[in-house]
């Protein structure tokens, strides 16, 4: 079967001005993505994974770069043409709560994007939302009461209702699980995924929860500091993480087993800030593995097979199991 | 229950409910447990169960009205907490007993350094010069590793994982023998988790400090805890050794929890989620709270509310089928 590709992404820049000079959130980012599959994007707080998600749907405006949506760069059409594009291209918000107008009832939560694509009889309307109530998992009863009077899980069902409303094939998911206990986000995850295989939705999934991400995507890109550091199949990355980052990031996770005593690389410092960077590889302040060549600017470079890592030494450490001793 | 003679510290049958619009509600219910000297305790639930109520009790920092403890006894080093005066409480709250809350934000004072808050802290409890509370404050900042020299700088110069060290500077400077921690690194990234985490566990050493952790991670209670209790609806469901809950999980609840987490290690498979909602607290089920989303559940589990039941050691579980989970799991 051939792969359809539904977003590239390439060159993608966006900065912000500040007062202590030119942040970048955003910074040469380039990627692609198939129908039906999930692109994880992971990092902490501040590497700028929720920039990119808006920057992808033209919420925030992009300062270089070509977002090609089915061949077409979403930076470049006309308001016309980007609200057609939108009806496409969906997201769903981390917080079920502030992403959901408080004086809508569910139902006109759910009917608000139908009503402004326009096109359908109200009684068209009324049967696609007790649709879209069924395919999410709400119950109709449900569908005069509040976004208050509901708890997390049941908002944030409402927040996928409302992504799904105009039959989109790509959304960006902001964190929308992470506001939830693992039981619920457990029916959250799952509900994500049988969506995807029935309507062959395309996700980019973004997230600071390694687990999460992994159970999700199909690819994983880990940012830090508005650069991809690395990219690869999701399985591949757990088992085979190349870049230094990836690697401490990953032996960071506390793992829910007690005969499992691992290792953990402890990183130096914190995210340093991403107003003004000097050029090199960004995480070389707290990398136990700095050196000279550092300095110089990384490029993600395809290591094995689909596998890509932005940092000179990955290479050898492919070939090594473990950071050395003493580190 | 009976513990004879009187552990360390131990909390026996506290209940605590809350007045809502007239109606009272249970937050906590019959928990009962104990701690050893050096010991770390997990609280695990998922929001609402009443884990941070627990903690708060054990301080007598609930807000009154709403909450109220209803019934019960907390016993610390032979002192019965809850009916202690509040003047002598006042020597044990942050001295004795210390607290560390989720959001580093809201326990510091923006208008004070962060040298003067911890300082603050030690004047009040030792009998002490202000150098020499001073002195005692830049030491403890060095100890959770920050720079001596940032004495005078305020809780916004500092970045989350830097406040959270702060907060527990505070919490340890007078040497307390019972730390009560309530999700001390959720609002932190996992790089920074894993350092203040580490951090914890050495000073836990080097003071010898017992620890409540309260968590809904199970990561974090899998690498600190020693002991280790569930609690669902305000009520305890499984309690035993880490190993007791990891390797012989025997309530339903508890098993839910695991099958629900997605794993970083191991084959991926497809999530089991508990299904349904956890339970408004104004209107508990009558039997078992747990019992309409369990999938074990019998007639009998609506009736009645089972009593924890003793399992092996310190393993106890409140469900009235035995072995139900463990038999599922061979």
């Amino acid at each position: 079967m051939r792969t359809e590709q539904v977003l590239e992404v390439q060159h993608l820049k966006t900065y912000f001005p500040t007062q202590k000079g030119i942040l970048h959130a955003v910074d040469d980012v380039s990627f692609s993505m198939e129908k039906g599959k999930t692109l994880g994007v992971v990092g902490e707080s501040g590497c700028g994974k929720s920039t990119l998600g808006r920057t992808i749907l033209h919420l925030l405006e992009s300062t270089d770069g070509r977002i090609l949506f089915h061949g077409e760069d979403v930076t470049r059409v006309d308001r016309r043409r980007l609200r057609k594009l939108r009806e496409h291209m969906q997201i769903i918000f981390q917080d079920p709560f502030s992403s959901l107008n408080p004086r809508m009832s569910v139902r006109e939560i759910i009917k608000e994007p139908l009503i402004l694509k326009g096109g359908r009889t109200r009684q068209e309307m009324e049967e696609k939302v007790e649709e879209l109530m069924d395919v999410v998992g709400l119950d109709r009863r449900l569908a005069f009461s509040y976004p208050h009077e509901l708890d997390g899980g049941r908002r944030q069902r409402i927040g996928i209702a409302r992504a799904l409303a105009l039959d989109p094939e790509f959304l960006v998911c902001d964190e929308p699980v992470s506001a939830l206990d693992v039981s619920i986000q457990a029916q959250i995850l799952n509900l994500m995924e049988d969506l995807q295989e029935e309507r062959g939705l395309t996700y980019m999934f973004i997230t600071h929860d390694l687990s999460v991400v992994r159970y999700i995507s199909h690819e994983i890109a880990v940012m830090y500091l508005g650069q991809i550091v690395e990219k690869a199949p999701a399985e591949e990355l757990f088992s085979h993480a190349f870049h230094p980052y990836t690697k401490a990031l990953l032996s960071a996770i506390p793992v829910p087993d007690i005969h499992t005593k691992r290792k953990r690389i402890l990183l130096k410092g914190e995210l340093t800030s991403p107003v003004n960077p000097k050029p090199g590889c960004r995480f070389r302040s707290r990398c136990p593995y700095e050196c000279e060549e550092c300095r110089k600017p990384q490029e993600l470079r395809e290591i094995m097979p689909a596998h890509y890592a932005a940092c000179h030494i990955s290479r050898e450490l492919a070939g090594m199991p473990d950071f050395p001793k003493g580190l | 229950m009976d513990h004879q003679p009187r552990k360390w510290m131990e909390v026996k049958d506290l209940a605590v409910e809350y007045t809502v619009e007239g109606d009272r509600v249970h937050a906590v219910n019959q928990v009962s447990f104990s701690l050893d000297r050096g010991q770390t305790l997990g609280l695990v639930g998922e929001t609402g169960a009443g884990k941070t109520t627990i903690a708060k009790s054990i301080l007598r920092i609930l807000p009154d009205p709403p909450a109220r403890i209803c019934g019960g006894e907390i016993y610390f080093e032979g002192e019965e907490l809850l009916t202690l005066p509040e003047k002598k409480m006042r020597t044990i709250r942050g001295n004795k007993i210390s607290m560390i809350f989720q959001d580093p934000m809201t326990a510091l004072n923006p208008v004070y350094t962060v040298g003067s808050q911890i300082a603050e802290v030690v004047a009040l409890h030792q009998k002490v010069t202000g150098r020499e509370a001073q002195m005692e404050a830049v030491r403890m900042l060095e100890k959770v590793g920050i720079d001596g020299e940032r004495f005078g700088e305020y809780p916004h110069q500092f970045s989350g994982g830097m406040k959270q060290r702060v907060v527990i500077a505070m919490a340890l400077a007078c040497g307390p023998k019972l730390l009560l921690a309530d999700e001390p690194t959720t609002a932190l990234d996992v790089t920074i988790q894993a350092q203040v985490l580490d951090m914890m566990n050495q000073l836990k050493e080097e003071f010898g400090t017992s620890m409540i952790l309260i968590t809904h991670d199970l990561g974090i209670v899998a690498e600190m805890c020693d002991q280790v209790a569930v609690v669902y609806a305000g009520q305890i469901v499984e309690m035993g050794t880490a190993e007791d809950i990891f390797d012989r999980t025997a309530h339903p609840y508890t098993e839910g929890l695991f099958n629900s987490l997605p794993r970083v290690e191991g084959s991926k498979k497809r999530l089991t989620p508990i299904g349904g909602m956890p339970p408004n607290p104004m209107e508990l089920p009558k039997g078992c709270a747990f019992s309409p989303r369990c999938p074990y559940a019998a007639k009998k589990c609506a009736e009645q509310c089972p009593g924890l039941r003793h399992l092996e050691g310190g393993h106890y579980s409140r469900c009235i089928k035995e072995n139900v989970v463990r038999r599922e799991k061979r």
